[in-house]
């Protein structure tokens, strides 16, 4: 039976949807003035919808098909599952692309796909939808193809010739579960494509340095993401968090996504009944945030948490901070960048904003409530020219305090 | 008291032209009425506003007060010319203002100048476009936008830059922008209905938009804070948002209940078809069936955050093998031993002391990399006594493979794992001595430890007697 295009689009952009990434950024700047085709990316990316779940949708996430000879347990295209198939064409999805992007809807393309006949044939499809809009359309928006492990070597370099970015979802927090859920995927083998393409990438940076930053490389500018399915194993948040330590450390990621496992139609019995709380993946992504920009260790940011899970009622640094008051209060017109970074409420633009202001005169609470929105959580944990917080650093009642506030964020 | 007429909402050079000349006469601000250019003008419109100076300095600001000011003058505030102003009379006296984010007048101009960028960032995301069908057969794209603030010549240039290879327009209530394929034009301001109200795409894109939503995940306040109501007027999609929303708890409940099923009769062929994977063999005949061995290891813990076991390389007939530690950072990503620092040190001192590594095997005392994260970088750990002696099975099994008349051993890691760990590297160091069963054994320092050495004689001096160590080994080879 011939399928309509939007019924296919519907069936392969739901088999999609699992994937959390979406980001557009980071990629170098380029547009289509020179080309004279569509297309550009201009560092920062951009959100042209929101679906009621609150994911930003920028762009067309879609699979090129939903058959797949593997059979992991907790994707909903696995080959023993009954859910609908449909399959693209190459010709297909560049089509949709075009006309999607001339209409404003998308940034660009993420393309993934279920594995059919073998991992070359399926990312050998995938690259061949990336090199036709580029190089028969000039397309020049952003595009991000999801990485087949076990694809030969010479197929993902040519990937990142084309797209913006690649990722590999190492899927699982521990090589047990994944072996467990996932049979057929070799958790060795998907850390070696990471590792491959990021060697891929260092070879093809230009040499030399720009004024302190490093110049983007021609493969794959984006750089590379991966996801981590959260809730479907038995991994406590620490196990996650030092997977995704050693992730960022080996291969230079550009962000990990964690995913809170979803119920899935037509699901095995061997996975969860109920979802972990959406306010873990939460958590986690603070925490990560707290690794990448804040200078926390993974140990120091677990420690705030017990057994293992982060602290669901508090945010990690803040956890952190009550687990740690004898470094507080921190005096906001002395105290090093790196230790206001550890101040909660207080972001890193906010931190900079104060380093700013405080050569020109000392500040007060005031000046920092201006600056930084919103006071109430801040206050215990700072002095200021006319502020102290006394003994409301120690407090023993101050998380039952922090906490009541907190909670009306969700 | 003076009053200016500004003939534009949001040009920021003819506010400057008249800021110049109140500034020159020393006018200060709150003897300034400025009429806000958008409100209908009263009987006395046409009265006679202050001039403008232009092509003429006349004094000094802050480059942040340029750029904000640019940003700013585009708000639908009516108050933001006069703003504007007495922000830049209290500059003359006070340079270090803008700096300071605390002060009313800068934080006013500062919410501002976020409002306006974030409406033009919106604006570039929301704005969808229509194709009209005319007879010249060229499609051409038109969009109906009604920003917050007056963003649309802020805006358009990033559409030229977008969409070079196509014609469009986009109309707004208060101006209109056009690209000709070349060149970049404005309009008056129009109407909802100058644009068609539907694209044969659209349907295929509100199909896109309720598919990707997931229904076990709603997050309403998160929507409407980055896509808020007031543009869902002109989203095609955002029609579908109510009904999704009704519909999430049931199709939730609907995932859920459709539990697993029989599979489909695919999946049982293709069952029947796959082909076993190399079997996990108790007994080794082969450095192949050994290197499978090493890839599915899980005598130690540190196969879970390595890339890849990284095996021994050379001549399974080699009469010499070399034992390192472990993989380092590099060999880890390329699964090869030595290719990293260590490994190029290795290279020179072997090519000085007139040793082919090609006759050689080369491996490592551990065959997964152990490290700790430090944000970008992995710092190298020493594999304790444990992970070596879990380890000590694979590196027994390719002994017994490759069958060396002569061992070294590089490193007291190495040392330990074959002559046990009562043994010390200084005491073996530099001839050959005889394994329990028989092996000859000749230890020397690993390659790494040469380059750890501060001081430069000192790792000149150890450098030589690595290679002088070398050399033993390749008369003790009798090569």
């Amino acid at each position: 039976m011939q399928l309509s295009l939007s019924r296919k689009l519907a069936i392969l952009s739901d088999a999609a949807k699992y994937d959390a990434s979406c980001a557009s950024s980071g990629t170098v700047k380029r547009d289509s003035s020179r080309t004279g085709g569509i297309g550009s990316t201009e560092g920062s990316g951009i959100c042209h919808s929101y679906a009621p779940d609150g994911r930003c949708i920028s762009l067309l996430k879609v699979l090129l098909t939903n058959f797949c000879v593997y059979d992991c347990i907790y994707c909903v295209n696995r080959s023993s599952s009954n859910v609908q198939r449909a399959r693209f064409s190459v010709e297909e999805v560049v089509k949709l692309t075009l006309d999607f992007y001339k209409r404003n809807y998308i940034e660009g393309l993420f393309l993934s796909s279920g594995i059919i006949r073998s991992p070359d044939y399926t990312m050998e499809e995938m690259v061949r939808v990336a090199r036709t809009l580029r190089e028969t359309h000039e397309f020049g928006g952003y595009i991000h193809l999801k990485v087949i492990p076990n694809a030969a070597p010479e197929l993902l370099a040519e990937a990142g010739l084309w797209a913006d970015r690649l990722s590999t979802n190492i899927e699982l927090p521990t090589d047990v579960s994944l072996e467990a859920l996932a049979p057929e995927k070799n958790p060795s083998a998907i850390r070696t494509a990471m590792a491959h393409i990021e060697g891929k990438r260092e070879e093809s940076r230009p040499d030399g340095k720009v004024a302190g930053k490093r110049k983007p490389t021609k493969l794959a500018p984006a750089g590379q993401s991966t996801q981590m399915i959260i809730g479907a194993d038995r991994a406590d948040d620490a196990v996650i968090l030092r997977r995704s330590a050693s992730l960022y450390s080996g291969y230079g990621l550009k962000r990990v996504y964690y995913s809170a496992f979803s119920p899935i139609p037509d699901s095995s019995s061997r996975l969860p009944l109920a979802p972990p709380p959406l306010l873990r993946e939460h958590r986690l992504y603070q925490a990560d945030w707290l690794m990448r920009f804040y200078g926390f260790g993974v140990e120091e940011i677990v420690s705030g948490g017990t057994d293992g899970l982060l602290d669901l009622k508090v945010d990690p640094k803040l956890a952190w901070a009550l687990g740690n008051r004898g470094t507080f209060p921190m005096d906001v017109n002395r105290a090093p960048r790196e230790m206001l970074l550890r101040v909660p409420g207080l972001g890193v633009r906010v931190v900079d904003r104060i380093l700013a202001a405080r050569r020109h005169h000392r500040l007060t609470l005031a000046d920092v409530a201006a600056m930084a929105g919103s006071i109430g959580k801040v206050r215990p944990f700072i002095e200021a020219a006319d502020w102290t917080p006394g003994g409301l650093t120690d407090d023993a009642g101050l998380r039952a305090k922090v906490v009541s506030k907190q909670l009306e964020l969700f | 008291m003076q009053t200016v007429h500004l003939t534009s909402r949001n040009d920021f050079a003819e506010w400057r032209g008249v800021a110049r000349r109140l500034l020159l006469e020393a006018v200060p601000p709150d003897e300034v009425i400025w009429v806000d250019p958008g409100a209908p003008q009263d009987l006395f419109g046409a009265e006679q506003s202050v001039g403008q100076v232009t092509g003429r300095k006349v004094g000094t600001v802050p480059q942040r007060f340029i750029d904000w000011a640019e940003a700013g003058i585009c708000h639908s505030d009516p108050e933001r010319f006069g703003l504007l102003y007495r922000l830049l009379w209290r500059l003359q006296k006070d340079k270090e203002l803008m700096e300071v984010r605390s002060d009313p007048d800068v934080g006013k101009l500062d919410r501002r100048v976020s409002a306006v960028r974030r409406d033009a960032h919106k604006m570039k995301a929301f704005v969808r476009f229509k194709e009209i069908v005319d007879d010249s057969g060229r499609e051409r794209f038109v969009a109906w936008f009604e920003p917050e603030h007056f963003v649309l010549e802020r805006t358009a240039p990033f559409f030229a830059r977008r969409f070079a290879g196509m014609l469009w327009g986009i109309v707004t209530p208060y101006r209109s922008a056009f690209w000709d394929g070349e060149r970049l034009e404005f309009g008056d301001g129009g109407h909802k209905e100058d644009v068609p109200a539907d694209d044969a795409l659209d349907p295929v894109w509100k199909s896109y938009f309720a598919a990707i939503f997931n229904p076990a995940r709603l997050k309403l306040a998160m929507m409407k804070s980055e896509m808020p109501v007031k543009y869902w007027r002109n989203l095609p999609e955002a029609e579908l948002i109510p009904e999704l929303i009704r519909g999430a708890k049931a199709a939730e409940e609907a995932m859920i209940e459709r539990m697993a099923s029989i599979p489909p009769s695919r999946h049982l062929k293709q069952m029947e078809r796959a082909e076993p994977g190399l079997p996990v063999t108790e007994v080794f005949t082969s450095l192949a069936e050994v290197k499978a061995g090493v890839d599915a290891c899980r005598r130690c813990p540190l196969y879970e955050m390595a890339t890849q076991a990284v095996m021994g390389q050379g001549s399974a007939s080699a009469e010499l093998m070399f034992v390192g530690e472990q993989p380092g950072d590099q060999e880890d990503l390329s699964g090869k031993p030595f290719v990293g620092p260590a490994g190029k040190v290795f290279d020179a001192a072997m090519a000085e002391a007139g040793l082919d590594r090609e006759r050689a095997y080369v491996t490592n005392a551990v065959k997964h990399f152990k490290f700790v994260p430090k944000g970008k970088k992995r710092l190298h750990q020493r594999p304790n006594a444990g992970e070596v002696k879990a380890c000590s099975f694979w590196l027994g099994l390719e002994r017994e493979m490759v069958k060396p008349t002569l061992i070294v051993a590089m490193g007291a890691t190495a040392v330990s794992s074959l002559a046990g760990s009562t043994t010390t590297l200084g005491s073996v160091r530099g001839r050959v001595t005889v394994l329990a069963d028989g092996t000859r054994m000749y230890a020397t320092v690993h390659p790494s430890y040469l380059l750890r050495i501060p001081d430069r004689e000192e790792a000149a001096r150890e450098r030589a007697r690595f290679v002088e160590d070398l050399r033993g080994i390749k008369g003790a080879m009798g090569w």
